[in-house]
């Protein structure tokens, strides 16, 4: 296989990634490939800085040291155009953060109207199939309060999806939703990864990671303790740190299976 | 001497019904009902104000402020937005405007556009213009800040889904930060509305024809004519008939958005 063949095959490159905030050292020189089509979950106790990798992937955080190349654009090249860059980026948020102003239809439509320049019929039909996608067909006139957290953050993953976004980025999707809201988010993405996205997750849901991911990341204290396959990260990791995570999330009898 | 608390609260409360009722009874028995009468109810001099102290002076009123008001608040939104820059040049100018415009009487700013300009420039400057310009000047001064406020209060999770799908800042500023701050902003928007109204009553230190009196200043003039103070209740009324309903509708859109500031499930007004 040629080079170039090979980093075509490459969605997203993380090289020797910082991040301090003031004189906190969140990120401690990051690696991260993700290639196309793959599904890569990110583990780890709070403050290990899993969110912030994340938010640095699309510059919503910026980088102090590194590089983060997504789709072959260099993002932390200051001449880059960072709008045009994250169009092909989506991101889901774990307080979902829809437009509170705009019903589900416009939540889906504005972005497409007003950044890709799509005709109103276009983007509201590319909201609709994105809105049957995730379950939703029927609620376009529904404003967001008047949803569940569960529809709410299918929302938000419709409204990203509509911008057809090569890379979709989770940050804790499930973790502000009622324990038996989180079934229906979680299963709208696995279909997701079962069509072929390329998914870079931060998540706390094992279950999700184990049956889901190609690679899983542990991360601590703003470094990648270990990565692999989740057979092996989550069922037979090999750090200390990993174990003893993996044991307090966990309930025994899971790691156990 | 041992009252109890509750006793003593009895007491105090009857006293001060005594007080009131005696003080009623006074002014009742001393005043001269006839004279009062005259002076502020003559059914007489009020009529003659009609119908004009609506279709000339409460239009005007209304007309006044309603520029003012819609001037100001362009002008404010600019300022916001360069209280709140990266630039600091532009944060000192919008800085030391808010700072000069609330600090001064309106009065002054009325006069200072109304007579300044003209004879500064050397040209007639309509009063309506004039009116629109300095109304707004000072009412922009506070609705800055208001306006400043409820950006600030637009959660930043917003902002950062907006970014996220490649919207640009000034596109995130207009489509997504700005309808949602003000509506945050309503209620507090329109009792500046209420205070403007009151301002416009400063028009009367303009010179005016008779087609562009406003209620102050009609009832001033019919003040003169009459020598009763009829006008001045009329118009005052006026006022009221204005400034009421809109208190009332700013406490009702308080209630509806307080507490839970930003959504508001039954809004559909803003279209994408």
């Amino acid at each position: 296989m040629s080079t170039a063949a090979a980093e075509s095959d490459i969605a997203v490159q993380v090289t020797d990634l910082h991040k301090s905030f003031g004189p906190v050292e969140v990120l401690r020189g990051i690696d991260l490939k993700v290639r196309r089509g793959e599904v890569v979950c990110i583990i780890g106790p709070s403050g290990s800085g899993k969110s912030t990798l994340l938010r640095c992937v699309n510059v919503l955080e910026e980088p102090t040291a590194g590089t983060v190349v997504v789709d072959g654009v260099e993002l932390t090249d200051p001449d880059v155009d960072i709008d045009a860059a994250r169009r092909k980026i989506g991101m889901v948020f774990q307080s979902f953060n829809l437009f509170s102003h705009l019903n589900v239809m416009n939540n889906l439509t504005v972005a497409q109207r007003k950044v890709l320049k799509r005709s109103r019929e276009d983007a509201e039909k590319t909201g609709l199939a994105n809105l049957e996608r995730v379950g939703l067909a029927g609620r376009e006139n529904a404003m967001p309060a008047q949803l569940s957290g569960g529809q709410q953050q299918r929302v938000a993953i419709a409204r990203a999806l509509s911008m057809d976004p090569d890379v979709m980025l989770f940050d804790e999707p499930t973790s502000a939703l009622d324990p038996e809201l989180v079934g229906d988010v979680l299963g709208v993405m696995r279909r997701l990864a079962d069509e072929g996205m390329t998914m870079l997750v931060v998540t706390h849901e094992m279950q999700f990671a184990r049956e889901v991911a190609d690679k899983v990341l542990f991360m601590d204290a703003g470094v990648v303790v270990e990565e692999g396959p989740p057979e092996q990260v989550i069922g037979k990791p090999r750090e200390e740190r990993t174990r003893t995570f993996l044991s307090r999330v966990l309930n025994p009898t899971h790691v156990d299976q | 001497m041992a009252m109890s608390k509750r006793k003593r609260a009895q007491v105090i409360r009857w006293v001060q019904y005594a007080i009131l009722v005696a003080v009623v009874l006074v002014v009742a028995f001393t005043a001269n009902w006839g004279k009062i009468r005259t002076t502020f109810f003559d059914l007489e001099v009020a009529r003659n104000m009609f119908p004009e102290v609506i279709t000339v002076a409460l239009v005007n009123t209304v007309i006044y402020t309603t520029l003012g008001f819609g001037f100001g608040l362009a002008l404010a939104l600019v300022i916001a937005l360069m209280r709140l820059s990266t630039v600091r040049v532009y944060r000192w100018i919008s800085g030391i405007y808010i700072e000069f415009f609330r600090g001064l009487p309106a009065l002054m700013v009325i006069l200072a556009v109304g007579t300044g300009i003209p004879l500064a420039f050397n040209t007639f400057l309509d009063k309506y213009v004039a009116l629109m310009i300095a109304l707004g000047i000072v009412g922009a001064a506070y609705m800055a800040e208001t306006l400043r406020a409820g950006i600030q209060a637009v959660p930043k999770g917003q902002v950062e889904a907006a970014r996220s799908l490649g919207m640009s800042p000034a596109r995130t500023m207009m489509t997504i930060v700005i309808p949602q701050a003000f509506k945050i902003i309503l209620p507090p928007l329109t009792n500046e509305l209420i205070l403007l109204t009151k301002d416009s009553s400063l028009a009367l230190f303009l010179g005016a024809s008779v087609s562009e009196y406003e209620l102050t200043q009609f009832g001033r003039v019919e003040l003169n004519e009459s020598r009763s103070l009829t006008p001045v209740l009329v118009a005052g009324i006026c006022y009221l008939i204005i400034t009421i309903p809109l208190s009332y509708l700013s406490r009702y859109l308080e209630r509806r958005t307080g507490g839970k500031k930003i959504s508001t499930p039954e809004s559909t007004e803003v279209k994408a």
